[in-house]
């Protein structure tokens, strides 16, 4: 078994009387891909925030190898676990290498200038996750998935151990959504980095997790192996609807199908 | 225009303005005039203890309000933000009000700016608290906010004029308008340690800036101490808008100007960003000033008048331009 990386004790948060996270405890080993699934307001976004230290007044203790995160500095913090939100602001005014540059924020010191070993993770970060080609344009005229790119390209060049991914493919097409995948598993098994990826698509994260959590109002519900969530009676529990299953052409994993609408 | 282009022409224009303006108005000065380090005659007297005190009065300030815009803007993510809409300028024009009325029995000389910079002070921590009470506040929302506190504080200032006497009103309407009548070098003197100590502590921000104008979100998983930075840039704020206030009254519209122009010049990297527009608002104001100076060549127009009526159009010309129509 691995050392665990990120600890959760009895998470717990409530925003004006209403409790979004409760009493959520699990622990992830290192190198692990983690997917955390559940329906809407289920607290996942919130979760992952609190990971990220964005927020602070929850109740409960997050350790992040193996030290309380707020006893870590935001900087100190930011060299370990990196936050990709679901969607960066649409009018963005860097290019996209200079918005990945200023991952570099947590090695650099106010007054250091950015050396060449810094433009050279970008770089090569960049080249990574095929952004390269338009490193030199602003980030307001890129696409979504271009964008959600960029974002990864940005996570990988802050050189975090840990990736926090909030529905990182969800409002993209078919072929970036595979490329972002493809791209979290092989930053995944290059760097043996910690994803940890919010989602809502059940047959991607089947896929290609280690481990699911399901959450529901605020609560874990299920916690295991990725295939063990193919279950007719634990799916209808999380989601509240019955689902159809279909068996993948090329692996044979229990896989859902989408509902037929008449 | 290239960017570098740019950067070299906002030097070059902030040269040309502070060497050449004071030399301009009602009364002739010679260049020999500016080797009468002793003031023996008017005209070295004139621009020793007037034009360039001005002068320089003129580019600190305007240079202080930039900065202040610049920071504030990319702390709220939103171009309407700067000490005036955020009621920073409001709050120090109360405190300034007060000593106007007061300071005949002040015994301390020279106070104007301790009592500036707790009106501006006040402001921020309202502001400030207004953020920590109510959680996701709306950008939109602060700067009504704002806006609400700065007619609390000139509803205050009304009031003050209202029961104060005919003199004393004139001068508080007067230094309202935002004028910079100096003489010698003691005002540009204090006003040029605020402006300095504001400057680089913001300047210092400008990794921190160009973060957080992207997302607090962004900024906070980069590594930023977001609630630190913002604590700094309050303060930082409210110091060079007491030193600007205090001295010149309220300037409007620099704040805003300077940054939105210097964007669309040298982009919106901070680090060149925040410099330039030092600079530019600097030049700027300091050219105004010298206009509202020998536009009525017998009378001082305050620099204020001239400001908001470039000012005023200018901002209509920005809401058109945005292209969502969807500033806030």
């Amino acid at each position: 078994m691995n050392q665990t990386v990120i600890e959760i004790e009895d998470l717990s948060f409530a925003i004006s009387g209403k409790q979004i996270l409760e009493q959520i405890r699990f622990s992830v080993p290192a190198g692990q891909r983690l997917f955390i699934v559940g329906p809407n307001g289920a607290g996942k976004t919130t979760l992952l925030r609190c990971l990220a230290k964005i927020i602070t007044d929850y109740k409960g203790t997050i350790k992040v190898q193996n030290k309380d995160i707020k006893a870590y500095s935001q900087k100190k913090l930011a060299k370990i676990l990196t936050y990709v939100p679901q969607v960066l602001p649409a009018d963005i005014p860097f290019t996209a290498r200079q918005f990945v540059l200023m991952a570099r924020y947590p090695h650099l010191s106010p007054f250091s200038v950015v050396g060449r070993e810094d433009e050279k993770i970008v770089s090569d970060a960049m080249e990574m996750a095929q952004t390269a080609c338009f490193a030199d344009r602003v980030m307001a005229t890129l696409s979504g998935g271009e964008r959600q790119q960029v974002s990864i390209a940005a996570a990988l060049a802050q050189q975090a151990e840990i990736f926090l991914l909030d529905e990182p493919a969800t409002y993209l097409d078919y072929k970036h959504q595979r490329d972002i995948h493809l791209l979290l598993a092989k930053i995944n098994t290059t760097y043996g980095t910690t994803i940890i990826c919010v989602t809502h698509d059940l047959n991607s994260a089947v896929l290609s997790a280690d481990t699911i959590i399901a959450i529901k109002e605020g609560k874990i519900v299920f916690e295991g192996a990725s295939k063990d969530i193919m279950n007719e009676k634990t799916l209808e529990d999380i989601y509240s609807k019955k689902f159809d299953f279909a068996q993948h052409p090329v692996t044979g994993q229990k896989i859902i199908v989408p509902d037929v609408i008449e | 225009m290239s960017k570098k282009a740019a950067i070299n022409s906002i030097i070059i224009f902030a040269l040309l303005v502070v060497l050449v303006t004071p030399f301009l108005g009602p009364i002739k000065i010679p260049f020999s005039a500016l080797m009468d380090f002793k003031l023996t005659t008017i005209a070295g007297k004139i621009f020793y203890t007037f034009r360039l005190p001005r002068v320089f009065t003129a580019f600190l300030a305007g240079a202080a309000l930039a900065c202040c815009g610049v920071a504030l803007q990319a702390m709220f993510r939103n171009p309407l933000a700067e000490p005036f809409t955020l009621g920073i300028c409001g709050g120090a024009n109360f405190g300034t009000a007060i000593y106007l009325i007061f300071a005949a029995s002040i015994p301390v000389p020279h106070c104007g700016i301790a009592f500036s910079f707790a009106g501006s002070l006040g402001a921020v921590l309202l502001v400030y608290g207004l953020t920590k009470i109510k959680k996701g506040f709306s950008v939109g929302t602060m700067l009504l906010a704002g806006i609400a506190i700065n007619f609390f504080f000139s509803s205050l200032i009304l009031f003050l004029q209202y029961i104060s006497d005919f003199t004393q009103s004139y001068k508080m309407i007067h230094w309202l308008m935002g004028s910079i009548d100096v003489d010698g070098f003691r005002v540009p003197g204090v006003l040029f340690i605020f402006t300095a100590v504001g400057a680089a502590i913001i300047a210092a921000q400008s990794a921190n800036l160009n973060l957080m104008s992207i997302s607090d979100e962004i900024a906070i998983s980069r590594g930023v101490n977001v609630k630190v930075t913002r604590k700094i840039i309050f303060f930082a704020t409210s110091v060079m808008v007491a030193g600007v206030v205090a001295f010149c009254g309220p300037i409007g519209f620099v704040g805003l100007m300077a940054p939105q122009i210097c964007r669309l010049l040298v982009g919106h990297d901070h680090k060149i960003l925040t410099p330039a527009s030092i600079l530019f608002g600097g030049a700027f104001l300091t050219l105004c000033d010298t206009i509202a100076r020998i536009i009525i060549p017998s009378s001082q127009m305050p620099v204020g008048v001239i400001t908001a009526l470039l000012g005023g159009p200018f901002f209509i010309w920005l809401l058109l331009k945005d292209k969502d129509g969807a500033l806030i």
